[in-house]
């Protein structure tokens, strides 16, 4: 395979052109043209939905394709950014398209391109509406996502990092439910105003990484690292100004108000991609930027002490709170708050156990609540309620549908043997042994957690089947088992085999925390200037 | 890939035997797991939903709401269609794994002096920095008796079921599930690390769920499942931070490597005690023991087979496994093992009291291993791991024996029932009586498990029983648990105080088995006239097996014969498992020992008579109290009245525990919570809030757009001149 | 000649103002807008003998804007005309907050 991918330069291209293609994509939908009717038209029922979907599907199949390489050609032996591709874009100000990956990011990718595959798949039949602008715009958030994850600019993170912003927010906003305008509107409102507050940041920093001679400021990752110059209390602010932005995203309680309405609002495939991938975002740029660039205020004891208390309180607080929805989705959404919590308490422990854990938990959080949305609407589908007491009793007329549900379910408990074990556990453990308390208190999830989900699979998949409605309620069909598929086997084999995917975050994961923890000490102990 | 990671298992002399096959007998019961779990997929989707009309009917009329699920497995005569595949499969792969685990105890007996364990590692599970978790198993003496427990009693509880299941439409999913436990029991018992234990721990868990909620459109049985499993992650939760605290502390969570730092732990220090009692958390789970034993009870809502394997014989003996493996850990922490000795003597008179009142037969049976439990920890927490391992044999055996019996018994309750259309509860005692004239082997092999239960030589459980009791008398002088002290008690009036707890729940036991036995199958039948004509016994696929546990029972205390007998009676070797044993909890039992020792001979016999004549009185009294032909059918009983209602209604603790426990969690939930902090502070206050401040701005500001394009004009002209008349000294020359 | 010429372009810039405030009807309000122009354009070309060609430029400017704005200013006006059949400018308030 290695020989395959160096013959045809892979690693040259792919970065670049995991962006081309889904732009291409949208380009393609666009060229392909709005069917005649007016825009409120039923295109499945009409056939005229089938072009744009179409293009959709090949894009991101090729997309997952091209993505899939990475997976023998990245090194986890080399240290440093690999497939780095990096050309000029504004020299006057510095910026440049620098785009490259690492374990971390990744595996990242590779999560997005297969959800996205899926995620089309999701709505083949429920996005009725507008579906040639619905994929185009999904192919552009495509790439506003994996922009994300491999930009090595921080202007360029910034641009993608609101290029993914808009087409959730319209995807919310047209294709929702009920209160879909409500809802979009907040996550819109909440998301900009972190990612203001981090365009300032991100300007900030790449003044301070200017250039002695040519007053050029640089916005580049590894220049700001190593040659931006703030003072103590700059930092602090700074780093207040990307925590911000990305525990909206992540969602940290208490900024996840805008995560259930989202959630609940927006179609399948939205929702999938707002838990699976666009959640991993904020933990991401924890990550990637919040932490190694003010490693003496992240690992700061006051600064630390807060975080891990929020992600604690998130944790123990989400699952209460879905213990009570009445709303599967809503509670799902709220369960995404208790597992966010649990990378975050990874991600500020800072030990190669937790960190690992914690990119464990977003990829596994990535399949599983993924596949738990899927199945909501599913269901959704042929019911159209999401509310828990609609339903019962209904393993006897869909046992697919209940099978794949069950091993979800487990899956998202965390349960041994599936995906969802191995997160949680590294995560814990390794939190353990810097702060055993947070990760005490963090451990009772594993009851809540239990609590809530199997109640809720009870309500829905058995007891009595005792409502007309859900008498002839048709099983899932090839489309969605092909869907489901994948998942579950993802979660079987992530469960019992998760050494490949361990194996290729290590390094970074281990870089991480040790370029944090010393540059945390020699910062603490160099008092740096201002910008001069 | 197995096959090779097998063969480095390196020098090991069972490298190379029947024993380097041990990866295949857990993959057995996985592969009937996937094919009866396909079968029972994809059947599905041709068999169509059960027609949901049927759903009500099926549904058996009961008022009692609880442990009528066998109902359907009567009702419902549409025998599945791949059931054929099924028989073959399930109970098939089970065979198999027992004759290969029979090969490789064969293979272990060979070599002589076996000490070191024979690990097998397969590949890297969870390899993170300092820390390396391998999927690998171990063969040592202690797991295969395991082994051979889990697979033995496992295969004659599948035979059985082939009978008992025959026309449940579900009967591929069940035998998936049964199989699917297996797979995760010899995961629990093979593994050689504690992950890789946690792994089969909350396996069993998972299949537990998913068949107490077999028949899953009663609440009640989803109900239990969801309990059970919600009560075990209580205790999971107390494995997983002792767990955390091995490895932060010594770096591994391997059991070898564990053992090996042994010598370096600190005597009775805090952290080992805490390791200790954590474990011990997840045991009082997984085994049912005080205050988490609320769930077992409930757990008779599944088929009944079911109760035997996984609630009598296997997995809720997971625990005593636990602590067994685990004996370098508490044999280092006495404050534990007093712990253990403490709750595990509770446990077993308190659950032997609520068994006295009990008229669900299963029921009783449910308390009556929750106490047998109990003893088996008083063994583990003594100290005496043989013997505690030893009762979880002859446990499984005659335990097994008994919830098989009366799974026949029900089964013949409900034909019965079922031929007359008569909807009534099948496992209540007072509709019984009598049953021994109808199902006479069924009746025999009752007896024998009820006199092995109490005690009565020479059947197993008297050996067993009577092992745990003298060896928990004999450690009250000079062992390290003599010495410690337990919430400001001297140890040995703790270890005092649990043996006579012992002797009375094992008067208790006797009373409750023999009232049972009484009910069931003595006196006049209750059952009903035209019932009776349809009572027979049960087919010989189902009392098969029971005959072979029949015997295992009667003559299972052959496997440890206490010297005290061998040397009277020439009936076979001594100590025979407690040599088998030895080399896992030898070193362990020599640290509880410490300088203290066994019993005189002569008090020896005076406790072993002890022991026998309140195993004997208890079923003198309750011959001579008890009065089935008194008794009156369930729909006629009145209810119970004083004490003999709290026994009835279990103490309350189920209501007592929903009352502090889960509505104040759920009512906090809703109302603090979610209602409160979270619509209402951060959502509304806060975020709704600000929404609502930049509106007002908004609104005052609109005040003044009258619309009127002449006020607009106006207020401009007047604003340049007012802009001229403020600064006209330097605009204007 | 300056002089005058300012103060000849003040009272028309004057009177347009006044007309603007004043009058309701949206066409002659139009009118007096292009009346305050026109006052404009002749303070630039009175200032354009003094001072160099650049004001001449300007008026043409304010010349091709105002030639703009009154094809759609009209246009507007009689789009209002057709859809409210006034072009009262005291029944006009959809601006209104």
């Amino acid at each position: 395979m290695n020989e395959f991918l160096t013959s045809i330069g892979y690693m040259h291209w792919v970065l670049p052109m995991l962006l081309l293609v889904p732009t291409l994509g949208a380009a393609a939908i666009w060229l392909h043209g709005a069917p005649g009717g007016p825009p409120g038209d039923d295109d499945v029922a009409s056939g005229t939905a089938g072009a744009p979907r179409l293009i959709a599907l090949v894009t991101l199949a090729a997309e997952f394709v091209v993505s899939l390489g990475l997976w023998w050609a990245y090194d986890p032996a080399v240290a440093g950014w690999q497939a780095a591709f990096n050309v000029p874009w504004i020299p006057s100000w510095g910026i440049r398209f620098s785009l490259g990956i690492d374990g971390i990011s990744l595996m990242m990718i590779l999560l997005t391109t297969s959800i996205m595959v899926l995620a089309v798949l999701g709505g083949w039949t429920s996005i009725r509406r507008r579906t040639h602008a619905y994929y185009a715009l999904l192919l552009i958030l495509t790439a506003g996502m994996l922009g994300v994850f491999m930009s090595l600019d921080l202007f360029l993170f910034y641009v993608m990092w609101e290029v993914m912003l808009v087409p959730m927010y319209f995807i919310v906003g047209v294709w929702g439910g009920d209160r879909r305008l409500y809802a979009s509107i907040k996550f819109f409102l909440y998301t900009m105003v972190g990612s203001l507050l981090m365009l300032v940041a991100i300007v900030y920093l790449g003044l301070a990484a200017r250039s002695r001679l040519t007053g050029i400021p640089d916005f580049s990752y590894d220049a700001i690292l190593a040659t931006a110059r703030v003072s103590h209390t700059a930092a602090f602010w700074l780093f207040g100004a990307f925590f911000l932005a990305f525990a909206v995203k992540v969602p940290m309680f208490p900024f996840h108000t805008w995560l259930p309405d989202a959630h609940v609002e927006a179609p399948t495939p939205g929702s999938v991609v707002l838990a699976s991938i666009m959640l991993k975002l904020g933990t991401f740029g924890f990550i990637r930027l919040a932490v190694p660039l003010f490693p003496a205020v992240a690992t700061n004891a006051t600064v630390r002490a807060i975080v891990l208390t929020l992600a604690v309180i998130g944790i123990v607080y989400g699952a209460l709170v879905s213990l009570v929805q009445p709303d599967f989705k809503k509670l799902v959404a709220y369960s995404s708050v208790s597992h966010l919590g649990f990378v975050m308490l990874g991600i500020f422990a800072l030990t190669v156990q937790s960190v690992q854990g914690a990119l464990m938990v977003m990829i596994n959080h990535g399949i599983s609540t993924g596949a738990l949305f899927f199945l909501i609407g599913m269901i959704y589908e042929r019911r159209h309620t999401r509310l828990i007491e609609d339903y019962g009793g209904i393993a006897r007329v869909v046992p697919m549908f209940a099978a794949a549900l069950t091993v979800v379910t487990f899956s998202s408990i965390g349960v041994p043997g599936t995906n969802g074990f191995i997160g949680e556990f590294l995560v814990l453990i390794g939190a353990f042994r810097t702060y055993p308390v947070y990760a005490l208190i963090a451990a009772t999830a594993v009851i809540f957690s239990a609590a809530y989900l199997l109640w809720a699979i009870q309500r829905i998949l058995f007891n009595a089947l005792d409502k007309k409605a859900n008498f002839h309620i048709p099983d899932l069909n090839r489309r969605e088992l092909a869907l489901l598929i994948p998942l579950l086997a993802g979660i079987v084999w992530l469960g019992v085999y998760p050494e490949p995917v361990l194996r290729r975050m290590e390094p970074s994961a281990e870089r991480f925390v040790q370029s944090v923890q010393t540059r945390a000490i020699a910062q603490n102990q160099a008092p740096a200037g201002g910008i001069e | 890939m197995l096959i090779q990671s097998a063969a480095s298992a390196g020098t090991n002399p069972l490298a190379g035997t029947a024993a380097g096959w041990m990866w295949a007998i857990p993959l057995l019961p996985l592969l009937g797991f996937l094919i009866n779990g396909l079968v029972a997929l994809t059947s599905a989707a041709h068999f169509g939903p059960a027609d949901p009309t049927a759903a009500s009917h099926a549904a058996h009329g009961d008022d009692d709401g609880a442990g009528h699920g066998d109902a359907h497995a009567a009702h419902a005569s549409t025998r599945h269609r791949f059931a054929a595949v099924t028989s073959i499969v399930g109970p098939g792969v089970l065979v198999a794994a027992f004759l290969l685990a029979a090969a490789a105890f064969l293979a272990m007996r060979a070599v002589p002096d076996l000490s070191a364990p024979f690990v097998q590692r397969y590949f890297s599970w969870m390899p993170v920095g300092d820390l390396s978790v391998d999927v690998a198993f171990r063969l040592d003496q202690l797991s295969m008796v395991m082994v051979l427990v889990v697979t033995g009693v496992g295969m004659l509880i599948h035979i059985f079921s082939v009978g008992y299941m025959r026309e449940d439409p579900g009967y591929p999913r069940y035998f998936a599930y049964l199989n699917l436990f297996v797979f995760f029991m010899l995961v629990l018992v093979l593994g050689a690390n504690y992950p890789l234990l946690f792994i089969g721990w909350e396996g069993v868990g998972l299949c537990s769920y998913l068949l107490i909620g077999f028949w899953f459109s009663e609440k009640a049985n989803a109900d239990a499942g969801k309990k059970a499993f919600i009560v075990n992650r209580i205790g999971d939760f107390g494995f997983l931070i002792a767990m955390f605290l091995l490895f932060a502390n010594y770096g591994t969570l391997d059991f070898s490597a564990l053992q090996a730092q042994a010598g370096a732990f600190v005597f009775g220090g805090p952290l080992i005690t805490a390791i200790a009692l954590f474990f011990f958390l997840g045991c009082t789970g997984k085994s049912a023991q005080i205050p988490l034993y609320i769930w077992l009870p409930d757990a008779m809502a599944g088929p009944t087979p079911v109760s035997a394997l996984i609630h009598a014989a296997t997995m809720v003996t997971a625990g005593v496994y636990l602590i067994a493996r685990s004996n370098f850990i508490f044999a280092a922490a006495p404050v534990a093992g007093l712990t253990v000795i403490v709750v595990g003597a509770l446990t077993a008179f308190f659950a032997a009291t609520i068994g006295l009142k009990q008229w669900d037969i299963k029921k009783v049976l449910a308390y009556s291993t929750v106490s047998q439990l109990g003893y088996m920890f008083v063994g583990v927490g003594a100290g005496a791991y043989v013997a505690g391992i030893f009762h979880l044999m002859t446990h499984a055996f005659f335990k097994a024996l008994l919830f098989l019996g009366a799974g026949s018994v029900i089964h013949v309750m409900h034909e019965a029932y079922h031929h007359t259309h008569r909807h009534d509860d099948a496992q209540d005692m007072r509709n019984m009586g009598g049953l021994r004239k109808h199902m006479k082997v069924t009746w025999i092999l009752m007896w024998i498990a009820t006199l092995a239960i109490s005690g009565i030589p020479p059947f197993s459980g008297f050996f067993s029983k009577d092992e745990i009791l003298g060896t928990l008398f004999s450690r009250a002088d000079g062992s390290t648990l003599a010495q410690a002290h337990w919430l400001g008690l001297p140890g040995t009036v703790v270890i005092y105080g649990a043996y006579a707890l012992g002797l009375a729940a094992a008067l208790l036991t006797a009373i409750y088995m023999t009232r049972l036995m009484l009910y069931t199958f003595h006196g006049p039948n209750r059952t009903g006239e035209q019932e009776r004509a349809h009572l027979h016994e049960a087919p010989w696929v189902m009392t098969g097996p029971l005959v072979v546990l029949g015997i295992l029972a009667a003559v299972g205390g052959w496997f440890n014969l206490p010297e005290i007998v061998t040397r009277a009676l020439p009936l076979g070797p001594t100590g025979l498992l407690e040599h088998w044993l030895d080399p896992v909890v030898g070193a362990g039992t020599a640290r509880v020992v410490g300088s203290g020792g066994e019993v005189a001979a002569g008090t020896e016999g005076l406790l072993i008579a002890v022991a026998v004549a309140i195993a004997v009185s208890g079923i003198a009294i309750a011959v001579t109290v008890l009065k089935p032909a008194r008794l009156v059918p369930k729909a006629q009983a009145s209810p119970e009245q004083g004490f003999e209602r709290v026994l009835n209604n279990k103490y309350y603790v189920d209501e007592i525990y929903d009352a502090a426990v889960v509505r104040p969690t759920y009512d906090v939930s809703r109302n603090l919570l979610w209602r409160g902090i979270d619509t209402g502070l951060i959502d509304g206050l806060l975020v709704n809030g600000s929404a609502w401040l930049a509106r007002l701005t908004g609104w005052i500001g609109s005040q003044f757009q009258s619309g009127q394009l002449g006020t607009y004009a106006w207020v401009l002209v007047l604003g340049v001149l007012l802009v001229l008349g403020a600064f006209h000294h330097s605009v204007l020359p | 000649m300056l002089a005058e010429s300012l103060f000849f372009s003040a009272v028309l810039f004057s009177i347009g103002v006044i007309g603007v405030l004043t009058r309701r009807n949206a066409i002659i309000v139009f009118m007096c807008v292009e009346l305050m122009l026109n006052a404009v354009n002749l303070t630039f070309v009175a200032f354009a003998r003094v001072y160099g060609a650049g004001g001449q430029v300007f008026v043409f400017l304010v010349m091709t804007v105002a030639a703009a704005e009154a094809a759609v200013g009209l246009a507007i006006i009689i789009a209002l005309f057709r859809h409210r059949h006034t072009v009262d400018l005291q029944n006009i308030n959809l601006l209104k907050g």
